[in-house]
């Protein structure tokens, strides 16, 4: 009995590792991006919120769920060129932006999404990998959206093209010493307002996969940090979009350990195993942060660094 | 040649510009918003004023809501002096009430006033540790303070869940857990039945006052000037920078802990889940706003806090969702922190208009000036 448990709770974690984290695979490897030009966007928090509700409203009204995903981008992609904007001007802080970027952004989508709580919009399919077992929770936990695939494909592609591609060579360079891109007649400005909108596209993509997939409801409690806890996922994964990929499955797996627990009916601290991710996310920041250096990876322009 | 008073009061309401200018655009961007939508815009201006500051009722509300702010606001305000964004009130604000709604039930029976202040002791303590732990975790280990003071808000508030709906619930709170409610001598009334605000608004003025008096008066406030202007100077000078960069985030968390202690006995009787409303949040905003000036924090709360109060009105005349104030306040800080590209120019524009419009025979002179600067 105790060793079925076992089993259960770590099918669990496995299951909740890609479930939970796919969220956090995207809008890490958004941050990844928007970081990568030497800015950073704390306002991810906000654009997830804004693309759980667009994507569940525009899935609702259009009855395809991938247009939801889309639009979601697109809300995605607006708000994140707002702050790239915006933050083009001298003298706004991105970090205090990115704070206001959260409040404007979770105010959007609770004033446009109260409509959009009650209604079920049609889901995001996925795909059954665990037919060859009898076993209904092994299939239910091999049961992978779709996205989570996009996702991994995404990383790798983000992990060649960063270091292929006459785009991601740029960007890099704007984002490590931003007078070296001047000097070569890049305009750093235009470059990092491209970086944070195609970053918030792709926190807007992890928004409506939590109101389209997992949880798979839209309500005003349905992010709990997780486009912060990518900013510190993207510090850990020390800017490579194929370490985003690990420390997303990581970081999905410890918010599954409550879930999980209660799968085999521990209730207790049920606040408490909830908040690992946070924990685990303070603790690997303690570990891989140094006051008297500045991390090995880390674009030179990066305000988080100053 | 226009006259000299127009050119001396725009010398003098220059550095308000900003701020102005965000108000307008905040204004602005809120009536297209709604417009866009077809709802009453019109009415909602007017209606935000009225819910704010219309009535003695109106005032009572947005006081009662500015006082936690004020002390949030000060979470985010000291901290600032020395260079940090700290955005981890709101856990700071429930550690504190929390700590405070226990304090009577571990302590043997007090006289209410001894009693209050080993609460508000307590609450100042538990917000100024979380805090201070933020401060902590970035001289020492290099780690972020706006990203760290964020999660350990989320973990404060997890800490503050388990306990008040597991250890320390009161089993007779039934459909909303909560510690066991405050003997009714340990609760803190309102300044005056005519006048129906709780004593937290007193000690949220006296707070900020008196951090403006550290950071504009005192040797401290100096050194944090230098501390927060750049990160070498003050090594060079041997200021103590992990001192008092500690030093504003524990009176910071401080402030917000104390928040927490007057909701807890003035506003809800006990710690519950009703104390994470926000206050925290919209603390950032206000300090902000105040552009990190304890005294400017007074205002800004009051306003902010009419802005809030005025929630339910816009609710019940309009039919407006109650996330509409939420929508304006992110609007508002978007557009303050925007136009803060403004303060560029402004200096400039200064010499320019005293240059031009005030002082003609000292022309010469004030042309010196600009040519220097530019």
């Amino acid at each position: 009995m105790v060793e079925s448990d076992l089993s259960i709770f770590l099918l669990a974690l496995l299951a909740g590792a890609i479930r939970v984290g796919t969220p956090f695979l995207f809008v890490s490897l958004g941050e990844c991006l928007t970081e990568k030009g030497g800015r950073i966007n704390l306002g991810l928090e906000g654009i997830l919120v804004t693309g759980a509700m667009t994507g569940y409203a525009v899935s609702y009204l259009s009855g395809s769920p991938w247009l939801g995903v889309l639009a979601a981008g697109g809300a995605g992609l607006c708000l994140g060129l707002v702050h790239g904007v915006i933050c083009s001007l001298p003298r706004v802080n991105d970090i205090a932006f990115g704070i206001a970027l959260i409040l404007f952004g979770t105010g959007l989508a609770f004033f446009l999404g109260k409509d959009f709580i009650q209604p079920s919009a049609p889901m995001l399919p996925s795909i059954p990998l665990g037919g060859w077992s009898d076993d209904t929770r092994v299939r239910s936990a091999l049961n992978v959206n779709v996205l989570f695939f996009i996702g991994v494909a995404l990383a790798f592609v983000l992990h060649w093209g960063l270091r292929g591609t006459r785009w991601g060579l740029v960007l890099r360079l704007v984002g490590d010493h931003e007078d070296s891109a001047q000097a070569l007649g890049y305009r750093a400005a235009g470059v990092r307002i491209v970086a944070t909108g195609v970053g918030g596209f792709l926190a807007g993509v992890g928004g409506a996969y939590l109101s389209l997939y997992y949880p798979g409801s839209w309500n005003e409690g349905l992010s709990s940090g997780q486009g912060l806890m990518a900013v510190a996922l993207v510090i850990f994964a020390r800017w490579q979009p194929i370490n985003c990929l690990w420390a997303a499955l990581l970081f999905g797996a410890a918010g599954a350990v409550g879930p999980a627990l209660q799968a085999i009916g521990i209730g207790w601290g049920y606040y408490l195993f909830n908040a690992i991710p946070y924990v685990l996310t303070l603790a690997v920041m303690v570990i891989t942060c140094r006051p008297d250096r500045t991390l090995s990876g880390a674009p030179g322009e990066l305000s988080l660094n100053r | 040649m226009l006259k000299p008073w127009l050119g001396r009061a725009g010398v003098l309401l220059l550095p308000a510009l900003p701020t102005l200018c965000a108000l307008v655009t905040t204004a602005v961007l809120f009536i297209a918003f709604l417009l866009i939508q077809g709802r009453p815009a019109w009415q909602a201006g007017p209606l935000v004023f009225e819910g704010a500051f219309g009535s003695l009722f109106a005032w009572e509300n947005t006081l009662m809501r500015a006082a936690p702010l004020m002390l949030t606001a000060l979470c985010v305000a000291l901290p600032a002096r020395a260079g940090l964004i700290i955005i981890g009130g709101e856990g700071a604000l429930v550690l504190g009430g929390l700590a405070a709604a226990v304090t009577p039930l571990w302590l043997p029976a007090l006289p209410a006033w001894p009693m209050l202040i080993a609460m508000g002791v307590a609450s100042m303590l538990a917000g100024g540790l979380w805090i201070g732990l933020s401060g902590w975790l970035r001289q020492k280990r290099g780690v972020n303070e706006t990203i760290g003071s964020l999660l350990l808000s989320y973990i404060g508030l997890a800490i503050f869940r388990h306990l008040v709906e597991g250890p320390l619930r009161d089993p007779n709170s039934l459909n909303k857990p909560s510690t066991p409610p405050l003997d009714s001598s340990y609760q803190i009334g309102v300044i005056s039945d005519s006048f129906y605000v709780h004593w937290g608004l007193v000690a949220g003025i006296v707070a900020c006052v008196l951090a403006w008096v550290l950071v504009r008066y005192s040797v401290i406030g100096f050194a944090l000037r230098v501390v927060g202007g750049n990160p070498r100077t003050p090594r060079m000078l041997g200021l103590p920078v992990d001192r008092l960069v500690l030093l504003t985030c524990v009176l910071g968390g401080g402030a917000a802990g104390l928040a927490g202690m007057f909701e807890v006995s003035a506003v809800q009787g006990s710690a519950n889940t009703a104390l994470i409303s926000g206050y925290g949040t919209a603390g950032i905003l206000v300090a902000f706003a105040a552009r990190h000036n304890p005294l400017a924090i007074i205002a800004c709360a009051i306003l902010l806090g009419g802005l809030e109060a005025s929630g339910g009105l816009l609710q019940r005349r309009l039919g407006l969702p109650d996330a509409t104030t939420l929508i304006l306040q992110g609007m508002l800080f978007i557009n303050l922190l925007a136009w803060e590209t403004l303060t560029r120019r402004t200096g400039d524009w200064r010499l320019w208009l005293r240059g031009h419009w005030i002082a003609a025979p000292r022309a010469g002179l004030e042309e010196k000036g600009e040519t220097s600067h530019g």
